[in-house]
Formats: C-alpha cells, sequence, structure tokens
C-alpha cells in the first residue's frame, strides 16, 4: 500500500475538522470553564425566585464559585427550593447570604453569595438559612405607584 | 366525469404505495450498507478516497460560505443589537445561531447539493454503464465495494464540515464585528464565553452534523442505487437527492431542536 496525495488531503482535512472542533470548545464554549472542583451541594429556599433557571451561576464578589443543580417547589411551605453546586475550593461562613440578583436591566438571574464572619463554614448537603427573594419589578412599580398615590391630596381628605 | 376522479385518487394512493415502498426498501438498504461496512474500515483506502471526493473538495465552499454567513450575521445582529445598547452581546448572538442552527442546516444543505448529489449521480452511472451488475458477477459485492465506503465517506465528512463551517463563522463575526465595526473584542469573546454551554449548545450542535451527516449519506447512495439506469433517470435521482435531503434536513432539524432545547 502506499503514500498518496490523498491520504495528505483527508489528513489535511481531520486535522482541519478537529481543530475546528477544540476552538469550538475552548474558544467559543469555554469548556474548560464550565467545569467545577469535586463540587459540594447546598441548598437554599426562597420566597420567590423570579426567573432563575436550573444551570444559571452562583456568584460571589462576581465571580462564578458554582452552578444551580435544580429549582423545585417545597410542598409543605410552598418555597421555592434551589439545589447549587459549589467549587471545593472555596467555602462560605455560615452566616452567608444567598440573594438572587440580576445581571445588567434585562441580563439573566444569579444568585450571589455574599459571605459573613461566621468561623464556621458550609459543608456538604447544607442548607442556607438566610435567603433573600428575587426582586419582582411588578411588585416594585405597584408599591411605588400606590405610595404615590397615597401622597396625593384628595386620597387623604381628612388632612 | 367521475372515471377521471377515480383516476386521480388512483394516481395519488399509487404515488403513496410507491413512497413507503421505497421508505422500506431504503431501511433495508440501511441494514445491508451497515453490514457490508467491513470492507470500508479494513480496506480504509476506499473510504478516504470517498472521504477526499465528499469532504476535502467541500472545503472551499463551506469555509468560504461560513466565512460570509457569520459576516453578514455580524452586520445584522450589530444593527439590532445597538438599538437596545448591547451590542457587546454580538458575539452570543453569531456564536450560538452559528452553533445551534446555522451551521449544520447551511453546511448541511451546502453538502447535500455539492457532495450528495455527486455520490448519486456516479452510483447511478455505474448502474446504467452496467458497472455494479458486471461486480456482481465478478462475486464482487457492489454494496460493499461501492455503496458502503461512499456512505461512510459522507458521513464522516460532514460532521467535521460543520465545526470548520462554525468556526469560520465565529472569525466572520469577529471580523465585522470587533475590527470593521469596533465592538469591544474582550466582551465579544467574553460574553460569548459565558453564554455558550459547552453540553447544551456545542454536543449538540454536533450531534445535530451527525444525524444530518447520516441522512444525507444514506439519501444519497440509495437514490443512485434506486435510480432508473438510464441517462434521464440518474438525472432525476439526482435531482431527488438534492431534494429530498435537503427537506430530511429540516424536517430532522426541528424534531431535533424540539428534544434538545425544549425547557
Amino acid at each position: 500500500m502506499n503514500r498518496t496525495t490523498i491520504d495528505l488531503w483527508v489528513g489535511v482535512f481531520v486535522v482541519l475538522g478537529v481543530l475546528a472542533l477544540v476552538f469550538l470548545a475552548l474558544k467559543v464554549g469555554n469548556l474548560n470553564g464550565a467545569q467545577l472542583e469535586q463540587p459540594y451541594a447546598l441548598t437554599a429556599k426562597f420566597d420567590n425566585i423570579g426567573g432563575l433557571k436550573a444551570r444559571a451561576p452562583i456568584k460571589s464578589a462576581g465571580v462564578v464559585v458554582g452552578r444551580i443543580e435544580s429549582i423545585k417547589l417545597d410542598p409543605d411551605n410552598f418555597q421555592a427550593v434551589v439545589a447549587m453546586r459549589i467549587d471545593s475550593r472555596y467555602s462560605f461562613p455560615r452566616d452567608t447570604y444567598a440573594t438572587i440578583n440580576t445581571s445588567g436591566l434585562l441580563g439573566e438571574q444569579y444568585i450571589g453569595l455574599d459571605p459573613g464572619g461566621d468561623t464556621d463554614v458550609f459543608k456538604d448537603g447544607d442548607v442556607i438559612k438566610k435567603t433573600q427573594s428575587a426582586v419582582v419589578l411588578e411588585k416594585l412599580i405597584s408599591q411605588f405607584m400606590f405610595s404615590k398615590a397615597a401622597e396625593l391630596p384628595e386620597a387623604n381628605p381628612a388632612k | 366525469m367521475l372515471e377521471g376522479t377515480a383516476g386521480v385518487f388512483r394516481g395519488v394512493g399509487a404515488r403513496v404505495i410507491n413512497a413507503v415502498w421505497r421508505l422500506g426498501y431504503a431501511a433495508r438498504f440501511l441494514v445491508r450498507i451497515l453490514l457490508a461496512s467491513g470492507t470500508s474500515f479494513r480496506r480504509f483506502q476506499l473510504t478516504l478516497r470517498e472521504i477526499y471526493f465528499s469532504g476535502v473538495l467541500s472545503l472551499i465552499i463551506i469555509l468560504v460560505s461560513g466565512l460570509f454567513v457569520g459576516m453578514v450575521l455580524g452586520l445584522q445582529g450589530y444593527d439590532t443589537l445597538q438599538r437596545y445598547g448591547s451590542e457587546e452581546a454580538l458575539g452570543v448572538l453569531v456564536a450560538l445561531s452559528l452553533v445551534r442552527e446555522l451551521g449544520p442546516v447551511v453546511a448541511g444543505l451546502l453538502f447535500a447539493s455539492r457532495a450528495g448529489s455527486a455520490i448519486t449521480a456516479e452510483i447511478g452511472l455505474m448502474k446504467a454503464t452496467e458497472q455494479l451488475d458486471a461486480m456482481d458477477m465478478m462475486a464482487v459485492d457492489p454494496i460493499a465495494r461501492v455503496v458502503a465506503p461512499r456512505f461512510w465517506g459522507a458521513a464522516i465528512s460532514l460532521p467535521l464540515l460543520v465545526a470548520m463551517f462554525s468556526t469560520m463563522g465565529v472569525y466572520g463575526g469577529f471580523l465585522i464585528g470587533a475590527v470593521h465595526i469596533g465592538v469591544d473584542a474582550g466582551s465579544f469573546w467574553g460574553q460569548m464565553q459565558t453564554a455558550i454551554d459547552f453540553q447544551r449548545d456545542i454536543l449538540n450542535g454536533v450531534t445535530k452534523s451527525v444525524v444530518f451527516g447520516f441522512a444525507i449519506a444514506l439519501i444519497s447512495v440509495f437514490e443512485g442505487y434506486d435510480s432508473d439506469a438510464t441517462a434521464e433517470g440518474v438525472s432525476r435521482a439526482t435531482t431527488r437527492t438534492v431534494v429530498t435531503s435537503s427537506l430530511a434536513i429540516l424536517g430532522l432539524d426541528f424534531i431535533l431542536t424540539s428534544f434538545m432545547f425544549r425547557g
């Protein structure tokens, strides 16, 4: 069996194809950044999660430290139970606040962790007690409108 | 009058029965190809030759159209995104549309017309000139020797071509968006990397391209093998390959997308 020019071209073709796949995986898809090192599980309960979705990032000081695994509704007290996986390189004090934030005005929602000063840290399977729900824009607007309406002179004629 | 109406129904019925018949024949043909595939891998030279003809020779059209599709996406995307002041999301838009949809579909359509039609014409002509029958006479299985290598050549080539198409497209979007218009290159790549998920976006795109590759490969070799052994028959088979492949790509794309991105 002799080597032919066709072999060379097919070789070039396959190398180009594999390079393109590697480019897509690393440069476009950021494969290495997506993996967490031996993540541990934490859960948090929220009254309202707004538009939070599974696989959304968990950030502390703006750095992605984990991802949301799943979101369920607790049938007993009707709270949203968010299961998270956190990179084991980071451990958070037990009085850490979990808040639901939005990146930008219309951006995706994520969970922000604000660490407190406790010396104990969360371990695998712990529940974050201190949570703050998502800000729902409609509630905010209606609150603002009702408080404005209450200030109008015809709304409280007693004065 | 009644005769005429009955004739119409009879015609429709015959077409439907014929289509179902051909579908079953194609399924049996696929099984035969898979059973006869040993030769294509034992004598890999045969498959290599077909990768050269369908893959390497399609490189130019795939790379150039990928680049231009990406550049158009860059221009159109910028025009729309800058109205909302979020032109940094251009990278996300270009990469998402290419990796998820445009890459597999457009490259698949181009591949069907460039390589699929050539495979059909070649096999059809071999049949018309009785080369396949001659092989059979010499106890050489034409499916193992002619059909299976072409099938595998096309099925292997398309996923690689799609990856190159998407890469060229992202690069074209980068050229227009970041180099020509002046969107910040850092946020172009950065936002793209945060928004694009390896499993959800890239692996799903690759899955699509693999499925399309097998569909085009099967349709091309089947139409060629099943063509009428005349010049006219070969030309009709070639046309049918392009039409059926294009419809199959678009239909399969919808089915796959509804499975992959349901919620």
